[in-house]
């Protein structure tokens, strides 16, 4: 099919861009996010030039650029403002912030200005709870937005002010860390993992030699060659080391299935997609301990025999790309990266960074190794698992940024240091990111097997006039507690958890928490299975009539049942966990919820009196019988 | 018929058409000469076959048409209120059909065209007399505004099948059409 | 039993390795209910309407391999009401207003709802706003039908070769777009000869001027419920032939 050249505008940028990906399909959606950050959009026409430029379908082409929140073929304006409506951001006065910028700038939450200079509407959490409210701009993150931070940035976009002018402290981020343990004080330096698991030896007789000796036979590998990089695997199932994402699952066992998957090449990919809102401990590791992932994830290479890596990072992370590239290429220039690592003759590794570009799903670790290769974030079906069937169809080990931190301490400490620390089923540390109702939000980390009371009195969460009211725990897809439950135990087998950890106190509205997340899950929802796609919509809709004053019994039972098609039916987690949030509070909190329901069984879907304006406005009437009662 | 039944008092059944065509009552009609055994069973109150013009206590409503302005919604009230049973007939009261076709324009713009805008028109004017019903920005199935209780689908349902429904319930059976008698079209 | 068997509802199912539990099903004459499987294309597991329970866990039937020794539980009560949902939900989620579909009684939805006892949608209805696409000479496009199930993606890529059709949005907003830059069917080089025109389950892709050529009572759904001619359509081959290369990357 022949298409009409492009637009001379978006030359020359363009064409390079294109040049950069030329005939790699894998690539669409790193293509396409970097025509997003230089044009403000994917217009058609540049659609058109990547389907050409990379040989995948335009339709195709369109269908990853409508897929994902960041990318869009309309302009949302020389700048695009974007709010994080986490619920902490909520929680500081964020939508009041909004209605404030909108006025400065005279536009309408999600329509572009009319001159086409701004638009200003909201996104998804953008892991920055910690030092919120957070607004991105053109992709770059400001946290702590106060109104007197509004106003410089007003002033800064109506002077139309190049983003790279804008003073760099308002783009100042904090780390924030306020308890550390074996993870944060390690005086890790860069390769002492990698040296400590090159040099282990086969014990003499041992299972490890054994193991060695007749994989060398299968592998093709001499016997001795096999040796460390087997006793580092045996290290990390030794340590009992468990996936951080949330999961838990076992990550020696994942990594050994990986090894023994048939296939030569295999891929190590690193999951910074850290979308769950309320969670930010990847934000800070990959800040300040960048080196100790990409050390885990060449140790997971070494162990499982990959060569190549990469680096999922979410869109919202964007201001975290060139100091990790840096990193990189240190790290490359050390020889811990790139060809005969450490001098260990085939010992060859290399990660790439790809970005993410807003879609919660992409925390799945299929839909992550979608996305890797370009396309839509959609959950593959399940089995065959990443592990035998992953990246391009190949043995693919995906774990979590701080499932990499431990391995390469494990690697180097060994893992009986490791297995020792925290509980029997939940070996280790965990980072937890506190935020919302104290007084120290920020980065935790703590051995598994804290009570939850530990935290917030480390947090100083009640300290104030309120006391804690609930703790939301890994998230909206984890669990809600209450005051009853602060003895329950971080730890896979009482409180699982990816690392959020939300404290809301006795002033808050557990009711409000739970429609934001619903509100949350219907955003997110991929759209690939029925359940969710429709259920997720629901959902929304069913929280919001409750909150408009016309929810009733009948309501509560409603989302009673679309929990249970959602549990039955839904294509992956983030549908069998959306209805979580609100039976947890409804469970735990339930006056907040009946306070607002009619005594009625039964309340009209939609408002009626509302769905007459219309019609009042046209005939110019406002008599009775030009309104009516929800009520009969 | 069992005798049981017919021993009984005979079941009050109201009727109305809503946004709707009365293709659905003309259905009902169509049961035929089965119109006599089922008059044995009940009887009707309000309805277009009665001309009664609002409804009593019944045993049955049975409403035809969607919900496309204040006054159906009224009415629909009125049926809730009085009837222990609601019975959704015909693809309109079920799903807003034909009426609903409009749900994805804006009224004001309908409004305007019709009233105001259409050429040849001159002096238009958006009737505005209180006694007529203001329509609702959009049209609704029933079971949006009320709590519905059965639902006869179809365009219209076959007399058969309105046959089969109500003798079903007359019975006390859980009313069942299958495969023939079930349809949306 | 033996090794290459497992249970349906109680009944002994033969599967070869590699069928999935709904392919080895219907050739061996038990139905599972299901929307988006097509025996000719690749399972794809997103209408969940063929949903089962398998050893006490849910799963849907199109994308679950066989295995020896399973006992999967298809037509019970529990099963049939999750089904029942997910039929409703879709029938709420689009503009289904079947007396003015000409694809009405050859419809695969409705078929599927007849067949479960859907009497209504329940939920609220989404009434989402899907203008159609009338710009091809002979195919018309009509968008509120769409169920997401993706035959028409699957056919023109895998079998036409063209890759006329994809999806894109997400949620909700999930929506099929066609490949030209403008937008418009007119500007992609579908056929009347392709396959994708033959999958659409639903009323979405359309010839032009041939509509309503069936009387009611000689449609397809008409004589016998959806149940009975499953099974028979099932034991087809798979076509096999015409493999999209760009469509796949590196399958």
């Amino acid at each position: 099919m022949t298409r009409p050249q492009g637009d001379p505008a978006l030359e020359p940028g363009l064409t390079l861009i294109l040049e950069r990906h030329l005939g790699k399909p894998h690539h669409v959606l790193q293509a396409l996010r970097e025509i997003q950050e230089a044009f403000q959009c994917v217009s058609p026409q540049a659609v058109g030039r990547v389907a050409d430029a990379l040989g995948v379908p335009l339709a195709r082409v369109r269908g990853v650029v409508g897929f994902y929140a960041f990318l869009g073929e309309q302009t949302r304006g020389r700048y695009r403002v974007l709010f994080s409506d986490n619920i902490t951001d909520r929680m500081l006065g964020n939508m009041e912030l909004l209605a404030t910028l909108c006025e400065k700038l005279w536009v309408e939450q999600g329509r572009l200005s009319e001159d086409g200079l701004v638009s200003v509407d909201t996104t998804s959490c953008t892991g920055l709870c910690d030092q919120g409210p957070a607004i991105l701009v053109n992709g770059r993150a400001i946290p702590r937005v106060t109104p007197e931070r509004l106003e410089r940035i007003a002033e800064l976009i109506l002077a139309q002010t190049p983003m790279d002018a804008w003073p760099a402290e308002l783009f100042a981020i904090e780390d924030n860390v306020r308890r550390r343990d074996i993870l944060l004080n390690d005086d890790f330096q860069p390769g002492d993992a990698l040296r400590v698991a090159v040099a282990r030896v086969c014990v003499p007789g041992s299972e490890v030699e054994a193991a060695a000796n007749e994989r060398s036979w299968r592998e093709g590998i001499p016997g001795a060659a096999l040796c460390a990089p087997l006793s580092t695997l045996e290290e990390i199932k030794r340590s009992n080391l468990r996936g951080r994402g949330g999961a838990g699952f076992t990550t020696g066992m994942k990594w050994e299935a990986c090894r023994n998957a048939p296939g030569k090449e295999r891929y190590v990919v690193c999951n910074a997609d850290e979308g769950e809102p309320g969670t930010f401990k990847d934000r800070v590791l990959l800040r300040a301990h960048a080196d100790l992932v990409f050390e885990g994830m060449t140790v997971c290479a070494y162990a499982i025999g990959a060569h190549q890596g990469f680096l999922y990072l979410r869109g919202e992370y964007r201001f975290l790309l060139e100091p990790l590239n840096e990193i990189l290429a240190r790290r490359r220039a050390a020889n811990l990266l790139g060809k005969d690592i450490l001098g260990q003759a085939g010992f060859d590794f290399d990660i790439d960074i790809h970005l993410g570009a807003g879609a919660y799903v992409c925390g799945e670790e299929s839909a992550l190794i979608e996305s890797l290769e370009g396309k839509r974030g959609v959950p593959r079906n399940r089995p065959p698992y990443p592990v035998t069937h992953g990246y391009l169809q190949k043995p693919t080990t995906v774990n979590n940024v701080e499932t990499f931190c431990a391995a390469a301490l494990i690697a180097k400490h060994g893992g009986d240091w490791y297995r020792a620390i925290g509980t029997a089923k939940s070996a280790g540390t965990k980072l937890l990111s506190v935020a919302g109702d104290c007084a120290r939000p920020g980065i935790y980390e703590y051995p598994f097997g804290t009570p939850v009371r530990q935290v917030l009195e480390d947090c100083g969460a009640g300290a104030g006039k309120h006391s804690t009211l609930a703790v939301q725990i890994s998230g909206p897809s984890g669990v809600c507690i209450d005051a009853s439950e602060f003895e329950r135990r971080i730890a896979f087998e009482d409180l699982p958890t990816a690392g959020a950890f939300t404290v809301f106190d006795t002033s808050r509205d557990m009711f409000e928490v739970a429609r934001n997340y619903a509100h949350f899950f219907a955003h997110e929802s991929c759209g690939f299975c029925t359940p969710c796609r429709v259920g997720t919509a629901m959902l929304r809709d069913t929280m919001d009539k409750i909150a408009d004053g016309h929810g009733t019994a009948h309501d509560l039972a409603e989302i009673q049942e679309l929990d249970k098609v959602l549990h039955m039916s839904a294509h992956c987690g983030l549908g069998h966990t959306a209805c979580n949030p609100t039976l947890d509070t409804l469970k735990r909190f339930r006056p907040m919820y009946e306070r607002r329901l009619k005594s009625l069984d039964f309340e009209p879907a939609f408002d009626l009196d509302g769905a007459l304006a219309t019609a009042r406005r046209m005939t110019g009437r406002d008599d009775a019988g030009a309104h009516l009662e929800m009520e009969p | 018929m069992n005798a049981p039944v017919e021993a009984k008092k005979k079941l009050r059944v109201a009727t109305t058409s809503l946004a709707g065509c009365f293709g659905c009552h003309m259905s009902i009609l169509d049961i035929d000469e089965r119109l006599f055994p089922l008059l044995g069973l009940i009887e009707f109150d309000r309805s277009p076959l009665t001309d009664i013009k609002h409804c009593g206590p019944c045993d049955i409503g049975i409403v035809e048409g969607g919900i496309c302005n204040a006054e159906n919604v009224h009415v629909l009230r009125e049926f809730r209120n009085n009837c222990k049973i609601l019975i959704a007939i015909g693809a309109c009261a079920v799903t807003g059909g034909l009426p609903a076709q409009r749900n994805h324009l804006d009224l004001g713009d309908c409004l305007s065209e019709v009233y105001l805008t259409e050429p040849g028109l001159e002096n238009g004017l958006i009737p505005n007399d209180p006694e007529l019903p203001l329509p609702l920005d959009k049209v609704h199935p029933l079971h949006e505004v009320v709590k519905v209780d059965y639902f006869i689908p179809g365009c219209p349902p076959s007399a058969d099948a309105i046959w089969k429904f109500l003798t079903d319930l007359i019975a006390g059976r859980t009313p069942k059409l299958g495969h023939g008698l079930i349809k949306y079209d | 039993m033996t090794d290459n068997t497992f249970l349906l509802d109680g009944e002994e199912i033969p599967f070869q390795p590699g069928q999935t539990v709904i392919q080895a099903a219907l050739a061996a004459g038990g139905y599972i209910p299901h929307l988006c499987y097509h025996p000719e294309f690749k399972p794809h597991g997103s209408c969940k309407v063929c949903t089962v329970k398998v050893n006490g866990r849910t799963a849907a039937s199109c994308t679950l391999p066989a295995q020896a020794g399973l006992e999967v539980e298809s037509d019970t009560d529990e099963i049939n009401d999750l089904r029942r949902t997910l039929v409703q939900m879709l029938f709420a989620e689009g503009n289904h207003f079947c007396p003015s579909c000409e694809k009405s009684g050859n419809c695969t939805l409705q078929a599927l709802g007849y067949d479960l006892g859907v009497m209504t949608a329940g939920f609220r209805h989404f009434f989402p706003d899907r203008p159609v696409d009338a710009s091809h000479p002979d195919i018309l496009l009509d968008f509120n039908r769409c169920i997401l199930c993706e035959l028409c993606v699957r056919a023109s890529c895998e079998v036409d070769d063209k890759c006329v059709f994809a999806l894109s949005g997400r949620g909700l907003g999930k929506h099929l777009v066609v490949n030209a830059e403008s937008g418009l069917l007119a500007d992609t080089d579908i056929a009347l000869t392709d396959k994708a025109m033959e999958v659409c389950p639903v009323g979405v892709i359309l010839k032009k001027r041939v509509g309503f050529a069936q009387p009611i009572g000689q449609r397809r759904y008409d004589p016998e419920p959806i149940s009975a001619q499953a099974l028979r359509d099932a034991p087809r081959p798979p076509a096999g032939a015409g493999h999209c290369a760009a469509c796949e990357v590196e399958e």
